[in-house]
C-alpha cells in the first residue's frame, strides 16, 4: 500500500503535472474573478470565501480522470487487481496520493490567495481548516467518479456530470463554514458536518470505487 | 516443494455477451506448461482473464488458488516515468517480495537499470514486463503472448526463465504463436470449442 | 401463486406487461382527464393565490412523482445487484427519463406558480435548489446509461451511481436547507388531514395523483419493453455472426 502510495506521488512530480498544474489553475481562476465582478474591495471581501472553495473544487476536478485513467491505459490496473493488495485498498490509497498532490497544496497555497480576494483576517483559520477537512472528500468522491468512468474514450466531461454533484454538501458546508469564519461568527456546525461527510465519504466510498472497478476491468 | 494445479472444468466464457468458447476443460499440474493456441478473436485473452479471475465466467468451473496467479497482459503495466528497477523495486513491494537484482539479472536489464522505462524499446520493455514475473514469487503465471516484440536471443532467455520456473514446481498456461522451445510443454488447440450458434450458456439468454 | 420473480425473465415479463398495458394506460388517461378538468373547472379560485392555485395540479404530483421515481430506481438498481434480474435494470433505465422530465415539470410549473406569488421566477431556496440538484442526478445517471456499450457494465455500474447517487442527493438535501431556510410552502400534502388542503382542493388532486402514477407505470412498461426488444435484438444478432 505505501508502496503504491510512494509510487503514485513520485509519478506526479515525474510527470510535472500532479502538484503545478492544480495551483496554477486554482491562482488563475481566483485571478480572473475580480475582472468578472469588478476590483470594489468590499464585494471582493464578501464573495472570497465561496470564491475560494469553487476555485479549489474546480482545481481539484481538473486532475480527477488521471486517477485511475493512467494506470487502466498501460495494463498497471490489471495488474493490480490480481495484486495481493485488496482493490479497496488500491482506491483509496489513489484518492490519497490524489489529495496529497492537489488537496493539501491548494490548503497551502489558499490563504496567499485570499490576501488576493481581501479575506477579511478573521477568516483565515476557518478558510484553512474547512479546506483541509473538505479536500479529502472531493478527492474519495473523485476517485469514485474517475472509478466510473474510467474505461470509457471520452469520460472527463461525463466525469465532471457525475461528480459535481456529489460535491454539493462538501461545497456548502465547507463554504459555509468559511463564510461565517469570515463574519466572525461561529462555524462548529458547518466543521462538524463537514467532518462528517469526510470521515464518512473516506470510510465507504473505496468499496463503492472498487466495485465499479472490478465491472470495469472485466 | 508446494503441489498445487490450475484446473478448468467446463468453462464458457464471453465477450460482451457473446459466447466465445465453451466446454473448455484442462488440467496443469505442478511443473508444467500449457500453451493455448488458436486464430486471432477465439477468446485466448478472455479465457485468461477469466482463469486469472478478472472477469466472470458464465459457466462452469476455474479451481486455481488466486493468491498464486499472477497474471501478464498484453501491456505491461509499466510506468514511463520511473527507471527500469523503480517499476520492479514497486511490483517486488506489493507483492512482498524482494528480489530485484535477480530478476535484473536473469532477463539481461542490469545494464538499463536506471535508464526511464520510456526510453526502452518495445523488445527491452517487454524483457522487465518479464522480469515483474519473477519478483512476485508466485508459482502460478497466466501469460498471454508474452514473447510479442521480442528477438530470437530475448525468447530464448524467456524460455530459459519459464523451464526455471517449471522446475520448481510452477505452472505457466500462456498464449504464443512461436515455438518456444519448451520440451514438454502441453499444447491446447482453442478451435474445438469455439461457441456455436446454438450455445445457450450466454448472458443473454435470458432474452432469446 | 406463481412467486414474483417469474416476472423477472424479460420474455415473461413482456407478455404480462403488454396484456394489462391497455388497461393501465385507460386508467391514466381516465384519471388524469377527470382530475385536471375537475381541478381546472369545477374547483373555487383559492381566496389568496386566485386561479394560480390551479397549477398546483401539475406542480404537486409531478413534484410527488420526480422524487418517487428516483426512490423506484433505487429499488429496481439494488434488486439488480443482488439478484441479477435483467427486467429490473431495464426498468431503472426506462424509468430515468421519465424522472427526469417529471422533476422539469416540477421546475418549470414551480417557477411559472412562484412568479405570481413571490414575484420571481426562482429563488435559491432549498425545496427549488434541491430539485436542481434532482435533476442533476437524473442526468448524470442517463449519460452514463448512454455512454456504456455493453449492456451489463452499463446497468453495474449505474446501480452503483444510483446507491451512491441517492446518499448525496439525500445529503445535498439537508445540506441545502442548513444553507438557506426558504420561502417554499411546507408540503401541501400529508396523511395528516388536520394540516391539509380544504376537500374541494384535495380530491381532484388525488386523482391526478394517481393519473401520474398510473401514466409513469405505464411510459415504463412501454419503455421497458423497448429497451427488452433492443437487447433481444442484439443478442439475436450477435448470435447470428457466430453461426
Amino acid at each position: 500500500m505505501i508502496a503504491l502510495l510512494v509510487r503514485d506521488l513520485r509519478l506526479a512530480v515525474r510527470a510535472g503535472g500532479g502538484f503545478g498544474l492544480g495551483l496554477a489553475f486554482f491562482l488563475i481562476v481566483v485571478v480572473l474573478v475580480p475582472f468578472g465582478v469588478g476590483p470594489d474591495t468590499a464585494l471582493l471581501s464578501r464573495i472570497a470565501p465561496g470564491v475560494l472553495w469553487i476555485a479549489a473544487l474546480l482545481a481539484c476536478l481538473l486532475s480527477l480522470d488521471r486517477i485511475f485513467a493512467l494506470d487502466f491505459e498501460d495494463g498497471s490496473l490489471d495488474l493490480l487487481a490480481t495484486s495481493p493488495l485488496p482493490l479497496e485498498g488500491v482506491a483509496a490509497v489513489k484518492a490519497l496520493a490524489h489529495w496529497v498532490t492537489t488537496g493539501l497544496p491548494l490548503v497551502l497555497a489558499a490563504p496567499v490567495l485570499g490576501l488576493l480576494m481581501n479575506l477579511p483576517l478573521a477568516g483565515y483559520t476557518a478558510l484553512m481548516i474547512s479546506l483541509m477537512l473538505g479536500t479529502p472528500a472531493l478527492s474519495v468522491i473523485g476517485a469514485f467518479g474517475a472509478a466510473l468512468t474510467v474505461g470509457l474514450k471520452r469520460g472527463g466531461l461525463l466525469m465532471s456530470l457525475l461528480v459535481l454533484p456529489m460535491y454539493v454538501p462538501t461545497l456548502i458546508f465547507g463554504a459555509e463554514m468559511a463564510r461565517r469564519g469570515a463574519e466572525g461568527l461561529d462555524y462548529s456546525a458547518p466543521m462538524f458536518m463537514l467532518a462528517g461527510i469526510s470521515a464518512g465519504a473516506l470510510a465507504l466510498l473505496p468499496f463503492a470505487s472498487a466495485a465499479v472497478l472490478r465491472v470495469n476491468l472485466r | 516443494m508446494t503441489c498445487m494445479e490450475l484446473r478448468v472444468e467446463n468453462l464458457t466464457v464471453s465477450r460482451g455477451g457473446l459466447p466465445l468458447l465453451q466446454g473448455v476443460r484442462f488440467c496443469v499440474a505442478s511443473g508444467q506448461a500449457l500453451i493455448l493456441r488458436g486464430p486471432n478473436g477465439i477468446g485466448k485473452t478472455t479465457l485468461l482473464r477469466t482463469v486469472a479471475g478478472l472477469q466472470p465466467a458464465v459457466s462452469g468451473d476455474v479451481s486455481v488458488d488466486l493468491d498464486e496467479v499472477c497474471y501478464a497482459a498484453h501491456l505491461d503495466g509499466l510506468k514511463t516515468t520511473l527507471s527500469v528497477e523503480e517499476n520492479l523495486r514497486f511490483w517486488a513491494d506489493v507483492f512482498g517480495t524482494d528480489d530485484v537484482e535477480t530478476a535484473l539479472e536473469r532477463l539481461n536489464l542490469n545494464e538499463l537499470r536506471t535508464r526511464h522505462a520510456g526510453t526502452l524499446s518495445s523488445g527491452q520493455k517487454r524483457r522487465l514486463g518479464l522480469a515483474r514475473l519473477l519478483v512476485t514469487g508466485r508459482m502460478i503465471w497466466i501469460l498471454d503472448e508474452p514473447t510479442v516484440s521480442l528477438d530470437a536471443a530475448s525468447v530464448a532467455l524467456f524460455a530459459d526463465v519459464v523451464r526455471a520456473h517449471l522446475a520448481r514446481g510452477g505452472i505457466a498456461l500462456l498464449t504464443t504463436h512461436i515455438e518456444l522451445g519448451l520440451e514438454d510443454a502441453q499444447v491446447l488447440e482453442l478451435n474445438p470449442f469455439e461457441a456455436k450458434g446454438g450455445a445457450n450458456d450466454s448472458a443473454d439468454e435470458a432474452f432469446l | 401463486m406463481a412467486s414474483l420473480w417469474e416476472y423477472a425473465n424479460p420474455l415473461k415479463f413482456m407478455r404480462t406487461s403488454e396484456r394489462v398495458l391497455p388497461y393501465v394506460a385507460g386508467a391514466a388517461l381516465l384519471c388524469l382527464v377527470g382530475g385536471l378538468v375537475w381541478g381546472f373547472f369545477f374547483t373555487p379560485d383559492d381566496y389568496r393565490q386566485g386561479a394560480t392555485i390551479k397549477i398546483f395540479y401539475l406542480h404537486v404530483p409531478s413534484a410527488m412523482m420526480a422524487i418517487n421515481i428516483w426512490v423506484m430506481m433505487l429499488i429496481t438498481s439494488l434488486v439488480w445487484l443482488v439478484r441479477r434480474h435483467h427486467v429490473s435494470a431495464l426498468a431503472a433505465r426506462a424509468a430515468a427519463p421519465v424522472g427526469a422530465v417529471m422533476t422539469l415539470i416540477a421546475l418549470v410549473t414551480g417557477a411559472i406558480w412562484g412568479q405570481p406569488m413571490w414575484g420571481t421566477w426562482w429563488v435559491w431556496d432549498p425545496r427549488l435548489t434541491s430539485f436542481l440538484i434532482l435533476f442533476l442526478f437524473y442526468l448524470g445517471y442517463m449519460a452514463l446509461w448512454a455512454a456504456i456499450d455493453d449492456d451489463d457494465t452499463a446497468a453495474d455500474l449505474t446501480s452503483v451511481l444510483c446507491l451512491v447517487g441517492s446518499v448525496f442527493a439525500v445529503l445535498s438535501r439537508y445540506a441545502v436547507n442548513f444553507w438557506n431556510q426558504g420561502l417554499h410552502q411546507g408540503a401541501s400534502l400529508s396523511l395528516d388531514k388536520a394540516e391539509n388542503v380544504a376537500d374541494v382542493f384535495w380530491y381532484p388532486a388525488l386523482l391526478c395523483i394517481a393519473g401520474f402514477v398510473l401514466l409513469f407505470v405505464t411510459l415504463v412498461i412501454i419503455r421497458t419493453n423497448t429497451e427488452i426488444r433492443a437487447r433481444r435484438m442484439r443478442a439475436l444478432l450477435a448470435r447470428e455472426q457466430v453461426a
